[in-house]
């Protein structure tokens, strides 16, 4: 899937996943997509329900060998 | 207006602190406007962890401040604690999956400007001055200032 940014988040457990999403989606534009990579487990129900909540458009998630990388879209500021 | 969510945290309890933490952040990453009202043992999360305390003001405060030191990084686990001994195992078994530790997270809470409030009331009961809770608290308050960010709450919890 194509993308805009990524962010690593490899390593990191419970919020810091999604605390760090939410912060690199502020430097994107609207329309532009966010690829994340996790190794959380969690993140396969946390990442639809943050994009969500926040009004962001989640396109999917890909699992590699225990990695999980989600796709966004920024839809809102 | 973002939703608001408010968490009281009345223990001190590593464990119990953490998950206010995780909670607050994780409301905080989803766009919600977060106040966290430090209460009664709740309030050695956000004292410095340079002890022992200097608005003590009589020698049962200064004993209690004493006792009671405080600090992020001090906080005793509720269960198992041992002397220690059971905190400092839980922290490695933390630190090996990858758990966030307190202090990081109260860095990315301050980040996302989650609000620290102080219970003025339980401030003056312990003897514990501004100057005592990092600086990034907020000014103290009282009830009413919970209870007015509380009933606009999506989201409320005592901890």
């Amino acid at each position: 899937m194509d993308f805009d940014v990524e962010l690593d988040t490899l390593g990191k457990q419970c919020p810091i996943p999604i605390v760090k999403t939410a912060k690199k989606m502020k430097e994107l534009e609207v329309g532009q997509v966010l690829r994340v990579l996790s190794d959380d487990e969690g993140i396969k129900e946390d990442m639809p329900a943050w994009a969500n909540t926040t009004g962001n458009e989640f396109l999917g998630i890909e699992e590699e060998d225990g990695m999980y990388i989600c796709y966004v879209k920024k839809v809102t500021q | 207006m973002a939703d608001k969510a408010t968490i009281v945290v009345f223990s001190g309890d590593l464990d119990k602190v953490l998950a206010a933490f995780i909670i607050a952040t994780g409301a905080a990453a989803q766009g919600m406007d977060v106040t966290m009202f430090f209460t009664f043992w709740g309030l050695n999360a956000i004292k410095k962890d340079k002890g022992p305390i200097k608005g003590a003001k009589n020698w049962m405060q200064k004993m209690m401040g004493m006792m009671n030191r405080g600090g992020a990084s001090r906080l005793p686990l509720s269960k198992f604690n041992m002397g220690g001994m059971g905190k400092m195992m839980m922290k490695k078994i933390m630190k090996s999956q990858n758990v966030t530790t307190l202090p990081e997270l109260m860095e990315a809470a301050i980040d996302l400007d989650v609000k620290l409030w102080p219970c003025k009331m339980s401030m003056d009961v312990m003897g514990v001055g501004k100057e005592d809770l990092i600086p990034e608290t907020g000014n103290p308050v009282g009830v009413a200032a919970y209870t007015a960010e509380a009933a606009q709450s999506k989201l409320n919890l005592f901890i």
